[in-house]
C-alpha cells in the first residue's frame, strides 16, 4: 500500500502568527561555555534581502548525540528572519556523526538547516559546515560529493569573533548548495 | 566518546518524491522566480542526520492550545468548524505524537499580522494560531472558524481560496512538511497557482478536507476531515545502498 505523500504547500508571509509564538533561536542560554552565536543574512536571486524566510535547525549534541525525547538539549531551533533578511541563533558546536551507510565513515560537525519562506512551494535544505574543522571537512563524504568547490564552500560558515557568519544565498551566482533529501 | 554514540537505525531510508510535490520555480506563483534555486539540488544520503528528528513540544503545548475559539474573552465570528484527522505514513501507520503547528486567516480574510493590508476586519476574538500532539492512533482536532478567502497581489483579481496552514514534523528531520488545508469545492481552485503548483491532480486532491457529518456536531459545528501522509519509509534497506 502506498497512500502518495500530501503535498508541501509554502508557509506564505504570515507564518510569523503560527511557528514564531515562541522564541526557539536558543538552542543553548548565551552564558553555556561552549555557546557560539551563528548568524546570516537571506537573499533572493537579487541579492536583495528575505525579509519573510524562517530558517528551522537540527543538529546533534556536542558529543553527536541526535537528542532522545528526555534530553535537555534539543538540538532544535528556529528562527524567523527579521525586516533586512537576518537571523540569528545561538548553540553549541555538534560532535561528528555516522555517515552514510552506518558507523564505519563518520561526518564533519555540521548542522542541518530548513530554509522556508513566501514563495518557496518546499522547503530547501542545507547543512552548516565549520571553518575550524579542516581536517574533518576533507574527509567529509557529503561535502565530497559536491564537485565545484566554490559551490561547495557556500556550506562553510565564515568565523568571526565569537561565533560564525553563514548566508544563504536563494539564486544565482552565489546560491548556497541545496540538497534533495 | 564514539563508542557512547548510538548507532544508527537499521531500517532503510525515506522515499524521494515520486512527483507528488510542486517544483521550486512555477512562474505562475511570482514569488517564487527570484526565490527558487537554479542550480541543481544535491542528493543526500539518508544518514543519521536524516532519519532523526526533533521530539517538540511534549509538556509545552496547552490543553486549549487546539481550540481557536477559545483564545480570547469572546468567541470570534464566523462559521465555528471542527478540524480533524490522522497523520499516517504512506503504509497507513500513524505518526504518534507529533506535534502539529497551525495558522490561518479569520472568517473575513484577514491574518492578525501586520504584514497583512486586507481591508478586511480584524476579529478582536481571533488570534488564528493552534497547535497539538497527535494521539496514539495519529488523530488530531482543532476546532476553528472556517478561514475566508483573501485577495493577494500575484495577478490581476488574485484571491487565495480558503485554506488552513498545517506545520508537521514526523519522526524524523526528513518527514518535515508544511502544506495548506483547502475546503471541498472551492471555485477558486483553478485560479490559485499555489494549489495548482502541484501538477499531479491525485496529489492536489490531497490537499483538500473532505465535509463529514460525522464529525459535524448538531446545533454547534461542521466538521471537516483532513489526513495528511507524510513521506514513506523505503523499502530497500540501508544496507542494501553501500
Amino acid at each position: 500500500m502506498n497512500l502518495g505523500s500530501t503535498p508541501s504547500q509554502t508557509v506564505g508571509p504570515f507564518f510569523h502568527l503560527g511557528l514564531l509564538r515562541e522564541d526557539w533561536s536558543r538552542l543553548v542560554d548565551l552564558d553555556h561555555p561552549s555557546a557560539f552565536r551563528i548568524h546570516g543574512t537571506v537573499y533572493d536571486g537579487a541579492g536583495d534581502p528575505v525579509p519573510d524566510a524562517m530558517l528551522e535547525l537540527w543538529q546533534a549534541d556536542a558529543t553527536g548525540r541526535y537528542a532522545h525525547p528526555e534530553d535537555v538539549f534539543t538540538g532544535f531551533g528556529r528562527c524567523g528572519a527579521d525586516g533586512a533578511g537576518r537571523f540569528e541563533f545561538v548553540t553549541v558546536k555538534p560532535g561528528s556523526v555516522p555517515g552514510p551507510g552506518g558507523g564505519e565513515s563518520w561526518q564533519a560537525p555540521h548542522i542541518n538547516v530548513s530554509v522556508f519562506a513566501r514563495g518557496l512551494l518546499k522547503r530547501l535544505i542545507t547543512r552548516v559546515y565549520f571553518p575550524d574543522e579542516d581536517e574533518a571537512n576533507a574527509a567529509d563524504p557529503v561535502l565530497a560529493s559536491i564537485e565545484d568547490p566554490d559551490f561547495r564552500a557556500t556550506l562553510i560558515a565564515h568565523a568571526e569573533d565569537g561565533g560564525y557568519i553563514f548566508d544563504v544565498h536563494l539564486q544565482g551566482d552565489r546560491q548556497t548548495v541545496f540538497f534533495d533529501v | 566518546m564514539r563508542e557512547d554514540r548510538i548507532s544508527p537505525p537499521q531500517s532503510g531510508g525515506y522515499r524521494r518524491d515520486a512527483g507528488d510535490h510542486p517544483p521550486y520555480l512555477y512562474p505562475e506563483y511570482g514569488s517564487t522566480r527570484l526565490r527558487a534555486p537554479d542550480r541543481p539540488l544535491v542528493i543526500l544520503p539518508h544518514t543519521l542526520s536524516e532519519l532523526t528528528g526533533p521530539v517538540y513540544g511534549h509538556g509545552r503545548v496547552g490543553e486549549l492550545d487546539n481550540d481557536l475559539t477559545r483564545q480570547h474573552s469572546g468567541e470570534p465570528l464566523g462559521e465555528r468548524i471542527i478540524v480533524t484527522g490522522r497523520v499516517l505514513d504512506g503504509d497507513g501507520r500513524p505518526v504518534r505524537n507529533s506535534l502539529i503547528e497551525v495558522w490561518q486567516a479569520n472568517a473575513a480574510g484577514r491574518y492578525a499580522h501586520h504584514g497583512d493590508r486586507h481591508p478586511a476586519p480584524l476579529d478582536p476574538n481571533f488570534t488564528g494560531a493552534g497547535r497539538c500532539l497527535t494521539d496514539g492512533e495519529g488523530r488530531y482536532r482543532f476546532i476553528t472558524v472556517k478561514p475566508g478567502a483573501y485577495p493577494w497581489k500575484n495577478h490581476d483579481n488574485a484571491w487565495r481560496p480558503a485554506h488552513i496552514h498545517f506545520s508537521l514534523f514526523g519522526p524524523a528531520f526528513a518527514t518535515r512538511l508544511v502544506t495548506q488545508m483547502y475546503f471541498p469545492g472551492d471555485p477558486l481552485f483553478e485560479h490559485d497557482p499555489v494549489f495548482q503548483s502541484v501538477s499531479d491532480p491525485k496529489a492536489r486532491q490531497r490537499l483538500v478536507s473532505r465535509f463529514d457529518l460525522e464529525t459535524t456536531e448538531p446545533e454547534w459545528a461542521l466538521g471537516y476531515n483532513f489526513n495528511i501522509v507524510l513521506r514513506d519509509r523505503d523499502a530497500t534497506p540501508m544496507e542494501d545502498h553501500k
